[in-house]
């Protein structure tokens, strides 16, 4: 006979609603877990979709994605022309205020050349850009339609193919774009600074031809940190594998979002152990009486601690599948890409169960202290 | 007569030292005997309930011998570790207010009992439904202690004291909470565990209506017994 189940089930209905709002609690610190997951994702995902071995920045930078990185856009013919490499291409990125359907939408606006490395990689709906000039790739998230236009800058652009999930660690949808397009997009002036400009005969001296990375992709066989090292010898230019870019990026844009996001987490779970522990005290307290009746009829120690334990387990455990049903059946609707790995929910899960047996310690003990003889007194 | 099953000789208990000192019991020498039905009467405060806690192995006394069934239990000391395993061996317990698990139905209340001695389940609830049926009330089986009277209330109680079979049985007040009629049934009831099953029963109460209803009467005053008087049965 499982004393605990028989408890709830005499007060079903207070146990479900606490566990209802303990569900909103662990879901949240699911969605916590799953946003941060997402963020890592999204960041990575450009990065990681150029699918190169070889970052090559602008010398004594770190590359476009911790600060600013100009490298001359010559330099991608010199780098091609390396041994080792079997393609290279520039890309530029900026983020770009545009409207849309009367709205305004904030972009990564990515220029890549047309069949190099940094291009839109697969294609989820559409085709790639063939076109020199005025196409756009979008990502779906966007929420553009094939053949649409969306002016950028003073030009407009046809979005001729879509990608799926390929937005900035900031969380804007990514916009690729050809490389020429991307760099007038980047100098255009108005018509009215553009004459102040020519005036001032400043905007002769620059080039506009810089980018802020290329991109190696190399031969098989050909080891990277050899490569790496052979640029840096290059003075002008700093490279880095993929698995430094993406480090960089993760230590020096996702770090204090991390951060952020587990005290938040440890916040949650603190809170959590708190309102289990009270919760179960409550239940203790509640049943006092019967603790008295149970030990003064002889019940060992270990079915009250049983008793107690169980019902904070079990409170636990429906609290954590409710939240995880919860943020499973809604992580669509959240702005930001929830990504719920089973391994994060497994080790929540667990950390959920410790935190129930620790909440469950001060019920325990008062259990242990009530008095049998109390069971007598009226 | 049979050996008794409650020996208690020189039996003291006090409570606090020195100028805050109270002692609740004073040299009680007590024999009951099996199929017997003994009440404690005395004013509030004359050690009623610190007797029936002493015999009960809940209160530890200070002085004393104590045997239960023949075996000695206390003499200076604990002899037993496991108190609570005595209990559920020997004592069943009858409480004023009956103290039902709220959370159990009736037939689960009295197989409670019987698991926590080591019986399974279906041996427990064959054993409950053969003590309702003995008490009269095998058809509130399903009925939680919230739908039930007072007077099946205090039934499922006794059925839950004897589901081990003890050999003692310890009342608190079991039918204060009762009308006169209910009340003289529950004696009756336990005059018949009496008598059938050979249990010692000690019933501490202040309820005269039901003076008549014991073997003996032992009067308590000042944690010291004072009297006895032989009741007509």
């Amino acid at each position: 006979m499982n004393l605990a189940l028989k408890d709830i089930g005499h007060n079903l209905g207070r146990f479900l609603l606490t566990c209802l709002g303990l569900s909103l609690l662990l879901g949240i610190v699911l969605a916590m877990i799953g946003i941060y997951r997402g963020l890592i994702q999204e960041s990575l995902g450009l990065v990681r979709a150029a699918d190169v071995q070889v970052w090559v920045v602008e010398g004594g930078t770190r590359g476009p994605f911790a600060e600013a990185s100009r490298v001359p856009g010559d330099m991608r013919e010199a780098i091609a022309a390396q041994w080792g490499v079997a393609a290279a291409g520039a890309v530029a990125y900026q983020n770009v205020e545009a409207q849309h359907r009367g709205a305004t939408k904030r972009l990564l606006v990515v220029g890549a050349q047309i069949a190099k490395p940094g291009e839109a990689p697969s294609v989820t709906a559409g085709r790639a850009i063939l076109r020199s000039r005025y196409e756009a790739i979008a990502d779906a998230s966007a929420g553009l339609a094939l053949g649409e236009r969306i002016t950028l800058g003073r030009d407009s652009f046809t979005v001729v193919g879509l990608t799926r999930d390929l937005v900035a660690s900031g969380g804007d949808p990514v916009v690729f774009i050809t490389l020429r397009d991307a760099q007038k997009l980047q100098f255009d002036l108005a018509p009215a600074a553009a004459r102040r400009e020519a005036a001032r005969a400043t905007a002769a001296a620059g080039s506009t031809d810089t980018v802020n990375a290329i991109l190696v992709r190399l031969l098989p066989g050909v080891d990277p940190q050899r490569f790496v090292r052979e640029i840096a010898r290059w003075k002008h230019l700093s490279a880095y594998t993929q698995a430094e870019q993406e480090t960089i990026l993760s230590r020096s844009v996702i770090e204090r979002a991390r951060r952020q996001i587990g005290l938040f987490t440890s916040l949650l779970l603190v809170v959590s152990t708190v309102i289990i522990g009270l919760i179960i005290y409550t239940m203790t307290i509640d049943k006092k009486k019967s603790i008295a009746t149970l030990k003064l009829i002889g019940a060992p120690d270990r079915r009250i601690i049983g008793l107690i334990v169980q019902q904070a387990l079990a409170m636990g455990l429906i609290s954590f599948a409710a939240g995880a049903a919860l943020i499973n059946a809604t992580h669509g609707l959240f702005p930001r890409r929830l990504v719920l790995e089973p391994a994060d929910a497994v080790t929540l899960f667990g950390i959920v169960l410790v935190v129930c047996l620790i909440a469950s310690g001060l019920g325990v003990r008062t259990a242990l202290k009530i008095d049998p003889a109390s069971a007598l007194a009226g | 007569m049979d050996a008794p099953v409650v020996e208690l000789r020189n039996v003291s208990k006090h409570f606090g030292e020195g100028p805050t000192r109270v002692d609740a019991l004073r040299d009680v020498s007590l024999d009951v005997h099996p199929g017997t039905v003994v009440g404690l009467r005395g004013p509030s405060g004359s050690g009623k309930s610190t007797l029936l806690n002493v015999i009960g192995c809940i209160l530890e006394p200070n002085a004393g011998t104590m045997r239960l069934n023949g075996e000695l239990v206390y003499d200076g000391r604990w002899l037993r570790p496991d108190l609570r395993g005595l209990r559920l061996e020997k004592i069943g317990f009858i409480f004023q207010s009956h103290n039902l698990l709220p959370f159990l139905n009736a037939w689960e209340n009295v197989a409670i009992a019987r698991t926590l001695a080591g019986a399974t389940l279906a041996r427990a609830k064959a054993r409950a439904l053969e003590l309702l049926n003995y008490l009269g009330v095998e058809h509130r089986k399903d009925a939680m202690p919230g739908q039930l009277s007072g007077g099946e209330a205090q039934r499922i109680a006794i059925a839950r004291a004897l589901a081990n079979d003890p050999r003692i049985v310890l009342a608190d007040e079991p039918t204060a909470a009762l009308d006169s009629q209910r009340a003289g049934a529950v004696m009756d009831l336990l005059r018949k565990v009496a008598t059938e099953r050979r249990t010692a029963v000690i019933v501490v109460t202040h309820d005269e209506k039901i003076f008549d209803r014991f073997d003996h009467i032992h009067l308590l005053r000042d944690g010291a017994l004072e009297a006895m008087q032989a009741q007509a049965a």
